[in-house]
């Protein structure tokens, strides 16, 4: 412990919400340390979001090229290699990996290798290799990010039972998959293993898939998802849950029947929890976690002056783009930066990367409707977007919903081709607090799907003029 | 037919106004209710509402025009299905008359323009037969512009009746935001009662009557509200025996045998206070940004109440004139504003105002101060009451007094001196008059 080094800022974490708080700090002139004990980029961009992504893309690509006949192109003999997927799947991690280390190099931002944890109110310690070096801090931000949860009697193995991880890294494809839970990344593993014709079965506990979602976009999604050959358990439960010698049992009972099957391999993808064991939170008192989850205000301050916590640790929703706005929000605050407001959580976007993809911010009808707003809503169907008939994709909707005193648009829901891309346009019209009247009035380019964020408007005001 | 928009009447004084803005184009459609110009007069920035759908037609007074008189028809404007030749014809057939004269040349040209289509079919309308449209008007900050707001954070205090301008934004470059708006209505008891009506209103009107707010009303409720709210007041109170004010008083006017003069108390108060004012110029002031304006002149407005508000006349050097004649110019000003002839050179620019509520029976009060005036005095009724002289106790006439200062121009002790110069002048009234 001879090795100290005192640093205005040093961040626990070089996820999404650690890494982006560095090159903030840095940029703001603050003495930044970052401490990873893995690969920076977090989850997201190691084991999440971009690595899914890369997977899902040669799903997609093989779905279309499996249904490329009505583009008046044929196919034949047409092969995957599970091995080079993953290869490319672990490539874009590593080149993005790479781009995350030569970020922080260059805002001239330390990045500490080994296992960090607070030593007291302005002290990190890390542990690299059994050698402990000590970091002052005159502040510390923990963003040490989440794992994924298990359950009381099924927990993740690795080799019958896995976790994202785990699901990400198959050897070979499995024959049949259990999915429980059909959350995005439930449902994004379902679509990339049923589109490698994997036999997947989907069980969720609550009464529609990605509850999350409008009522609605559920529906749609789970008509499509059978449709594509997955088979959905809504409101069921998994009983007499049995590993066996070369399959595992389970009963998925729901209030209605008791289905018995038989599965080749189980995802489980029933939730997150916070890191927040061997951090050191034990030294500091004033730190308190509820449910897993460091408690932090609006500003991510923990009782502790001058420690804060962002991202997955702080609690749902687990997306990188919260997480990575938070910490820009905290560093600008610790910064002291004058009119920095509060992330404002209807206006998070959420994307799932399935087949069709599905889009929403805001709130749903019926979470409208249970806040006491009298409600506009607007729907537009796919069908009828000249785009997306062009494009052989006419499955989805664009749906709206506005509060009819105001004209605020307080939610919008998506399903179909690349609304994912598509949502941020309406991330932008409730940043800046746009009326249906600014939408209406917003020239949109033609041909293209967003035409039918303008409809679904348009609708939600009786005004549609294609359908 | 053609609706004409004339030059509102602003307040029952005004007589000309400046267009200082027109928001809508010629050829727009406008509804009714949608704010058109923007009209200056020598107190404040007005919006002029459309009470009428149809298209914005033509502009006959330019932006920028000074002096504009009240019922000059500055703009027409087109029913639904009229065509924009009806009014080069109302026009034509109007032009003797001097309220529509149009002001632009370019629309003459159009005009010469419009007489060389011989297809033209004309179609001459009797000038008394035009429809005449009152332009309704309402209260604008002078700063309207400069304020940024978000689409829905404009719209909902539109809904709620609020003057952006009263809001402070949180959002990037200050920015007016929707939490900004509810954070006011939160804290705003007023607005809170506001939002209640309007609510209240939409269940159910038959729990009370709406009274629509006169201009007068609007103004003294922006005023108050924005002194109160930008002003920091502080309250200083003495209390003056009027024993010799009282038989002083008596004695002059028994001396006005033939009627030409009757003394109130009031005059006395507005003497004593300009004879104070010269002694202690710090209180005759004004904050500004700059600089504190210090004024040369002392003219003090004196409210007076209203069937429907309120308003101060100004006594113009008071310093300077004799009790009588500040009694019979209070007179005249207090007659004229009951029958609304005030003159606004009889009730703008006063430098210090008085406030009594003596004649109600008020023992004391506070005032809230007329911006941009450094300060008010609120006078009470003169009574008898206990008092203690020289140790014993005994019954005076004793009137209590407080002086609102805005503490920005007026500081405790220089208020402190005014108060006791006053109450030394009206203690000892002869000593003002020396």
């Amino acid at each position: 412990m001879t090795d100290k080094k005192t640093y205005d800022l040093v961040i626990l974490g070089g996820g999404p919400a650690g890494y982006v708080a560095a090159i903030r700090a840095s940029q703001l002139g603050l003495r930044t340390a970052c401490v990873e004990k893995d690969n920076v980029g977090g989850i997201c961009l190691n084991w999440g979001c971009i690595p899914t992504k890369a997977l899902l893309k040669s799903a997609e690509v093989f779905h279309l090229i499996s249904n490329v006949d009505k583009y008046g192109i044929s196919a034949e003999n047409i092969k995957f290699d599970i091995e080079k997927i993953i290869k490319r799947s672990r490539d874009v991690s590593k080149k993005l990996t790479k781009g995350v280390n030569y970020l922080l190099k260059k805002n001239k931002v330390d990045l500490i290798k080994g296992h960090g944890k607070i030593g007291g109110p302005n002290k990190l310690l890390v542990d690299q290799n059994n050698k402990v070096i000590e970091l002052g801090a005159n502040n510390i931000i923990l963003a040490t990010g989440a794992r994924s949860r298990n359950l009381e009697n099924i927990k993740s193995d690795g080799v019958n039972i896995w976790n994202y991880k785990h699901a990400m890294l198959p050897d070979k494809l499995p024959s049949s998959i259990l999915v429980i839970g059909s959350g995005a990344i439930g449902v994004e593993f379902a679509t990339f293993y049923n589109a490698f014709n994997v036999d997947v079965t989907i069980v969720e506990l609550q009464n529609r898939i990605l509850p999350v979602e409008d009522e609605e976009v559920s529906d749609f999604a789970k008509k499509i998802f059978k449709k594509s050959g997955i088979d959905i358990h809504c409101g069921s439960n998994i009983e007499n849950f049995k590993i066996n010698k070369s399959s595992i049992s389970a009963s998925i009972v729901s209030k209605e029947n008791k289905i018995s099957k038989e599965f080749d391999k189980v995802i489980l993808a029933v939730g997150i929890q916070g890191n927040v064991e061997d951090i050191g939170l034990e030294t500091v008192s004033k730190i308190k976690i509820n449910k897993s989850h460091i408690e932090v205000d609006e500003f991510y301050r923990t009782g502790q002056d001058n420690i804060f916590a962002i991202g997955d640790v702080v609690g749902p929703p687990w997306l990188a783009h919260k997480a990575m706005h938070e910490a820009i929000i905290c560093v600008e605050k610790i910064a002291n930066i004058k009119n920095i407001n509060p992330l404002d959580s209807s206006n998070i976007p959420g994307c799932t990367y399935s087949i069709p993809q599905i889009a929403s911010i805001g709130l749903t009808e019926s979470q409208a409707k249970v806040n006491g707003y009298d409600i506009k809503v607007g729907r537009f169907p796919f069908k009828a977007n000249g785009k997306a008939i062009a494009l052989g994709e006419e499955e989805g909707f664009i749906k709206t919903i506005f509060d009819s005193s105001t004209g605020e648009l307080i939610g919008a829901h998506m399903i179909g081709t690349d609304v994912t891309e598509l949502i941020q346009g309406y991330s932008i019209a409730k940043n800046i607090e746009a009326t249906e009247e600014d939408l209406l009035h917003t020239i949109f380019p033609h041909p293209t799907l967003s035409e039918m964020m303008h409809e679904s408007v348009l609708d939600a005001f009786g005004k549609t003029l294609h359908i | 037919m053609p609706i004409s928009i004339k030059m509102p009447a602003l307040s029952p004084t005004m007589e000309e106004g400046s267009l200082s803005k027109w928001l809508v184009r010629e050829g727009d459609k406008v509804l009714a209710g949608d704010v058109i110009a923007e009209v200056e007069t020598d107190k404040a920035t007005m919006e002029v509402e459309a009470v009428e759908d149809g298209i914005f037609s033509k502009i006959l007074v330019s932006e920028g025009t000074q002096s504009v008189p009240v019922n000059k028809v500055i703009a027409l404007m087109l029913e639904e299905g009229e065509d924009q030749d009806s009014i080069e014809e109302f026009y034509l057939s109007n032009s003797k008359d001097e309220n529509i004269k149009p002001e632009n040349k370019e629309f003459k040209e159009t005009k010469k323009a419009v007489n060389q289509i011989p297809e033209l079919e004309k179609t001459i309308y009797p000038s008394n037969n035009k429809k005449e449209l009152p332009a309704k008007v309402v209260q604008i900050d002078q700063g309207l512009n400069k304020t940024i707001a978000s689409p829905l954070a404009r719209r909902m205090a539109k809904q709620a009746s609020l003057d952006l301008n009263l809001i402070s934004g949180s959002g990037p470059r200050g920015r007016i935001i929707k939490n900004d708006i509810l954070a006011y209505i939160d804290k705003s008891d007023n607005a809170k009662e506001v939002n209640n009506i309007n609510k209240n209103f939409i269940k159910s009107s038959e729990n009370y009557t709406e009274i629509p707010n006169s201009n007068m009303r609007k103004i003294i409720a922006q005023r108050l509200t924005q002194s109160k709210q930008e002003v920091p007041h502080f309250y200083l109170t003495v209390d003056c025996v009027i024993n010799e004010l009282l038989s002083l008083r008596k004695e002059l006017n028994n001396r006005s045998k033939d009627g030409k003069f009757k003394l109130s108390i009031n005059d006395f108060v507005i003497s004593a206070v300009a004879q104070s004012l010269a002694k202690v110029p710090e209180t005759n002031a004004s904050w500004s940004e700059k600089s504190i304006i210090q004024y040369k002149n002392i003219d003090i407005s004196i409210a007076v109440a209203l069937e429907d508000g309120l308003i101060t006349p100004v006594i113009r050097d008071a310093n300077h004139k004799g009790l009588a004649e500040i009694s019979n110019e209070m007179k005249d000003l207090i007659h004229k504003a009951n029958n609304n002839k005030l003159m606004p050179e009889d009730y703008k620019g006063g430098t210090f105002s008085i406030s009594n509520l003596g004649m109600y029976g008020i023992k004391e009060f506070s005032a809230v101060i007329n911006p941009p005036q450094g300060a008010i005095l609120a006078v009470g009724k003169g009574e008898e009451r206990a008092v203690v002289i020289d140790g014993a106790l005994s019954v005076a006439n004793v009137m209590t007094c407080t002086l609102s200062c805005d503490h920005r121009v007026v500081d405790g002790a220089v208020g402190s001196k005014f108060l006791t110069q006053f109450k030394e002048f009206i203690e000892d009234p002869v000593s003002m008059m020396l």
